[in-house]
């Protein structure tokens, strides 16, 4: 097996467009998994670790642009204010160690549908910057995910950032897992609110065969809350509104039976966990005082 | 280390000797005080936490090739043939092997030997080693295995004990489906009571989970022997199985322990030993063999999955009138240690009661699922779970609290067990209850205040109070120590004594296995303070010694812990009248003390490194604990245990009753342990017995479906981590049993056995659910 370790992104992107099959190597928490567990024979692995801009965040503009090798730890750290839900969804990844090594690049580079920050990613309209020999294409997150770790990425591509906008707004992530820490998702729910916009983001992990926005739930809670004009003057929110929200999250889910947890049961959990972070979520807009109230 | 990627060089001319290999266990010496009652520091402590301790998966050779094990992808299946011609074309492969190769006798287990080294032409459960490949890097092994062409006809696996039971079942064994039925017949069968509760349980199948992985390595001998370094839990039940596989005489095989990684009894049966053996007679070179930890989960045993049908009996105050009970285990495809795991659940079906009418069947059957054997409360915690929901169920009934109706029933000193066994030393079992019922409950979580760390779902978000229940609960098990059943039940120790450089020194050699639990720490304190000296090393474990019985059972502290001392003393006795000749004095009226003998009379003293001048002072002690009996195979009455132990829980949860997630907020325990030996080992193998426990409760399981595993990774066989298991308040007793070596108590396994009840008593009273099945799931608690 070849290790290549090119020292600038440059590099990277000409050994990849070389050797496309060579299998990037961020953090290596999933990657090095599959090699001991004899799951994956790469020819060539081809470590990020050392090309600098990917292991940078800046501010551009309205938004973050992530660097796909920062680590989990540093998101927390780092960036907890401005990425809130993002920083949410990294808290709950693995443990230390994980948090450590682990990167947003490697989580939508192996794309499993039960990655934790993914539901986050569809929620606050991020977007993949994956760059190639050929140039740059910026792919929304929506867009990204293509079938059970299975990705939108060309085989000389790399993921270089993710853009992610700067909010204030509220954002919450919540996921099941079968244990307090160091677990796979059940299932999950990220939601985002988009005040601005005047509109809702809502999409769920792991009850699906790709992370998925719940379009038909954030279709129906936007549309509550511009009619009634709550952006401007919230309110508390109706017990029946928070309830369908619920329902039509739990309804855009295509759960599975497996050794984690019982379709029904996914669905039952992706309907509390979308009224409690909306709850959460309004409750936190309400206090902030949002239209002057 | 083992460097995998680069072997040694297969062209290379071997000639000379075999050596030892490298990283092998080393003497342990620590020279400090601390005698027995202390919690000196372990002698691997610092080893272990620089990560320089050399466990067996870090055994090398430079010499060696490298063994792996071609596995039965099917539960059940005829094997046609099998065609190893493919396999042996690879590049670098050394050897194929497969049941034609089995020099000796194609047939091992720890009760019956039932099990083929190599399957010969049917395979009973997934993962059924079928061949061995030997090669010169493990990669290699590997590709060749796939080589191997084996022509399955797959038939219907058994995968329903109590299917078994009821005689619907083809047969999967000459002998018969039924491994053994123990039944225990106390007083009036037909009693009958004013209140009578039933339920059925079910316990699933869990797995000890030790981090270190199946590994060995066997170095082929000159005397056409094998020199085998493991790590195992009971290296002569070992070396006889192995010696009989290979069809060798019993001392050309022998075995050093290496670095065992925990082993919980999922160490007793063989796994890998035969089969390196094996491969470095047939090669004439060292080789090692590594379980990945997918493999680990097809190579070793695990606890019987059980399914437990109880009827209790009582009177309107709650005093129990009877239990009728029928007891199912899976003991899986072979029996292993099944027929003893029976007798456990039988003979302490009834738990730590007073019972004066008992009816229970316990039956251990063979099926198509992974096999089953030793682990961690052995029996004991599948009946704890059905008795202590039942005792909840009749408090209810009865309308007493649940603390109230152990206390009307708890079984005392003098007590009559089941078996007619009159219980002889202290039974504190009201008192265990008394404690943990009376400590301060933790306050209750407050959701603006709290890190989610301490709520059900922790840092995953899930909750902020929502739906949040907290829920206490109670149990109390009972287990006995040592082996039971009229079992030999001995250990052997050596122990010299020497002036090293001035200092005098003391050594023990003996073959018990330290896993893990600290024995080599008990070991020397033993010999402090029995013989005075401070600097005592612990010789690596080996078959050049005596048996000393396995590392199960909670018996090492106990057995090797009393022929240590049997051997300190007679070792004391020597040195006492050497000193007694030198000073003149008679020995009775000598003591040894700070390396030195005294004299209790007149206070001379005479230095014990310099009465030992050049000389050693060396003796070995064969130890036994009193004799039990076996039970009789009809009535189940005998004097079958030779000392019980025991433990209460009280338990304090909070459960999201929305989503079916629990966080055990608290554990208060209380244990009588006789002698707490080492008052710092006592308390971590409290706590980490209630950690077993609680992770059986609510997540620990190999799920199966048609005899297959459905998760064999510690992605999804979940065990407890640091934020699941809470703090704990322990009480530790001692009562000393005046039959046991210091008045000690075996510790390890009864807070494995009443974390788990306590656990699900309090989700009980927090969801009001009848949860009759451990580990409870969300979907449990949700319904869904
Ligand atoms: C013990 C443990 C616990 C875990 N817990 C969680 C958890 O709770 N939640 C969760 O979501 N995940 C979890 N994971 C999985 C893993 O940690 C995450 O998916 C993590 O985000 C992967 O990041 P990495 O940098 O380590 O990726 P790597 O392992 O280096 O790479 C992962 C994949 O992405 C590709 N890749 C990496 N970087 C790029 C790039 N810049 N461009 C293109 N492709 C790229 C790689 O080729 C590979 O296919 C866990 C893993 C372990 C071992």
């Amino acid at each position: 097996m070849d290790f290549l370790s090119p020292t600038s992104l440059a590099e990277a992107l000409a050994a990849k467009a070389r050797q496309p099959e060579a299998v990037p190597i961020a953090g290596g928490t999933d990657v090095m998994v599959e090699l001991n567990f004899d799951q994956r024979r790469p020819s060539a692995l081809l470590d990020l670790n050392r090309v600098a801009e990917l292991s940078e965040w800046t501010v551009a503009g309205e938004h973050i642009r992530l660097g796909a090798t920062v680590s989990y730890t540093r998101i927390i750290d780092e960036l907890g204010t401005r990425l809130p839900g993002l920083a949410m969804a990294a808290r709950t990844v693995g443990s230390p160690q994980i948090r450590n090594r682990g990167s947003v690049g490697g989580n939508l580079g192996a794309a499993s549908p039960a990655g934790d920050t993914h539901p986050v990613l569809l929620a606050t309209d991020a977007v993949v910057e994956a760059v190639s020999v050929r140039g740059t294409r910026m792919i929304p997150a929506s867009e990204f995910y293509l079938g059970v770790k299975r990705n939108a990425l060309a085989a000389d591509e790399l993921i270089a950032a993710v853009h992610l906008p700067i909010t204030s707004a509220p954002q919450q992530f919540a996921k099941v897992g079968t244990r307090n820490a160091m677990v796979i998702a059940v299932c999950s729910v990220a939601l985002a609110l988009h005040p601005e916009q005047g509109r809702v983001g809502a999409a769920l992990g792991s009850a699906a065969p790709t992370p998925r926005r719940a379009l038909a739930a954030e279709a129906f809670l936007s549309a509550e809350l511009g009619d009634t004009g709550q952006w401007s003057a919230p309110r508390p929110l109706p017990g029946s509104v928070v309830t369908r929200f619920g329902e039509l999250v739990a309804q855009a889910a295509e759960p599975i039976d497996d050794v984690r947890g019982s379709a029904a049961y996914r669905r039952h959990a992706l309907a509390v966990l979308a009224r409690r972070t909306l709850d959460w979520a309004w409750q936190d807009y309400l206090r902030a005082g949002h239209g002057g109230e | 280390m083992t460097n995998p990627s680069n072997p040694s060089n297969p062209s290379r001319t071997r000639d000379t000797a075999l050596s030892a290999p490298a990283r092998v266990p080393t003497e342990l010496t620590t020279s400090v005080p601390g005698g027995v009652g202390s919690s000196p520091h372990r002698p691997d402590a610092a080893l272990k936490v620089r990560g320089e301790f050399a466990f067996a998966s870090d055994l090398w050779h430079e010499d060696m090739v490298w063994g792996v094990t071609l596995r039965s992808p099917h539960p059940h299946a005829l094997i046609r043939s099998i065609d190893i011609t493919d396999a042996l074309t690879v590049p670098g492969v050394r050897a194929v092997l497969t049941h034609t190769d089995v020099p000796g006798t194609n047939r091992y287990g720890l009760e019956r030997p039932d099990q083929p080294v190599l399957a010969e032409d049917v395979v009973r459960y997934q993962g059924e080693p079928v061949a061995l490949v030997a090669a010169d890097h493990p990669e290699t092994a590997r590709r060749a295995m796939r080589r191997i062409a084996v022509d399955y006809q797959v038939l219907d696996p058994v995968v329903d004990a109590e299917a078994v039971v009821a005689g619907a079942a083809p047969l999967l064994h000459p002998g018969g489906n039924i491994v053994r039925h123990q039944p225990i017949r106390r007083g009036d069968p037909d009693a009958t009571a004013p209140v009578v509760v039933r339920g059925t349980y079910r316990v699933g199948m869990q797995d000890q989970a030790f981090l270190g992985p199946e590994s060995g390595l066997a170095v082929p001998a000159p005397d056409g022997g094998v020199d085998l370094y493991v790590a195992t839990q009971w290296l002569h039940v070992d070396q006889r199985q192995v010696a009989i596989a290979l069809g060798l005489p019993v001392d050309r095989v022998r075995l050093t322990l290496s670095g065992v990684g925990g082993a919980f009894g999922g160490r007793e049966d063989l796994s890998m030993q035969v089969h390196a053996c094996l491969l470095a007679l047939y090669t004439g070179r060292p080789v090692k063999m590594v379980y990945n930890r997918q493999e680990s989960f097809y190579g070793h045993v695990h606890r019987h999955p059980a399914t437990l049908r109880y009827e209790h009996g009582a009177d309107r105050d709650g005093r129990l009138v009877y239990v009728r009970a029928e007891i199912f285990l899976d003991g899986g495809a072979y029996a292993s240690s099944t027929p003893a795991v029976v007798a456990n659940a039988a003979t302490l079906g009834v738990g730590p009661y007073e019972v004066p009418n008992v009816a229970v069947d316990c039956w251990g059957v063979y099926t198509n699922n992974p096999p089953c054997g030793a682990m961690r409360g052995f029996g004991a915690v599948q009946a704890a779970f059905a008795y202590e929901s039942q005792m909840d169920r009749l408090a209810e009934a009865v309308g007493v609290g649940p603390v109230e109706i152990r206390l009307r029933n708890a079984m005392r000193r003098g007590s009559t067990l089941p078996t007619g066994q009159v219980v002889d030393s202290a039974a504190p079992v009201a008192e265990l209850l008394r404690r943990v019922a009376a400590k301060p409950l933790p306050p209750p979580v407050d959701p603006a205040e709290v890190d989610l760390r301490q709520l059900p779902g922790g840092v995953a978000n899930t909750t902020h109070g929502e739906g949040v229940v907290r829920g206490v609960g109670y149990g109390v098990g009972i287990k006995n120590i040592c082996f039971s059943e009229g079992f030999d039940d001995f250990s052997t120790a050596r122990v010299r004594v020497e002036a090293v450089g001035g200092e005098v020194a003391a050594t023990v050699h003996t073959a018990a296995c330290e896993v893990g639990q600290g024995l080599v720490t008990v070991l020397q304190q033993i010999v402090r303070t029995e013989l005075g000296v401070r600097r005592v090393s612990v010789l690596p474990m080996d078959t050049s010694i005596g048996d000393a019985g396995s590392t199960s059972a909670s018996r090492q502290t106990y057995m090797t812990g009393g022929a240590v001392r049997a051997a300190s003393h007679a070792v004391r006795d020597r040195l006492l009248a050497m000193a007694a000749a030198e000073l003149g004095a008679t020995a009775t009226d000598l003591v040894l003390a700070g390396g030195a003998v005294l004299s209790t009379r007149d206070g001379a003293a005479v230095d014990l490194a310099a009465l030992l001048g050049a000389d050693a002072v060396e003796r070995t002690a064969e130890w036994r604990h009193r004799a039990t009996e076996a039970v009789d195979p009809v009535t189940g009455q005998g004097n079958a245990h030779v000392q019980y132990g025991f433990a209460a829980h009280r338990a304090v949860v909070d459960v999201d009753t929305e989503l079916g997630l629990v966080r055990v907020v608290e554990l208060a325990c209380a244990q009588d342990v006789g002698r707490a030996m080492n008052p710092q080992a006592v308390l971590g193998q409290i706590q980490g017995g209630s950690a077993q426990g609680l992770g059986l409760a609510v997540m620990e399981e190999i799920q199966i479906s048609a005899g297959r595993i459905r998760n064999p990774s510690f992605t999804d066989y979940l065990i407890p981590t640091v934020l699941d298991m809470p703090p704990m308040r322990i009480d530790v007793l001692e009562l000393a049993d005046e039959h046991a070596p210091y008045g000690l108590r075996g510790v390890g396994e009864p807070p494995t056995i009443s974390s788990t009840p306590a656990i699900v008593a309090a989700i009980r009273a927090a969801t009001g659910l009848a949860l009759t099945r451990v580990p409870v799931r969300p979907e449990h608690i949700t319904g869904t």
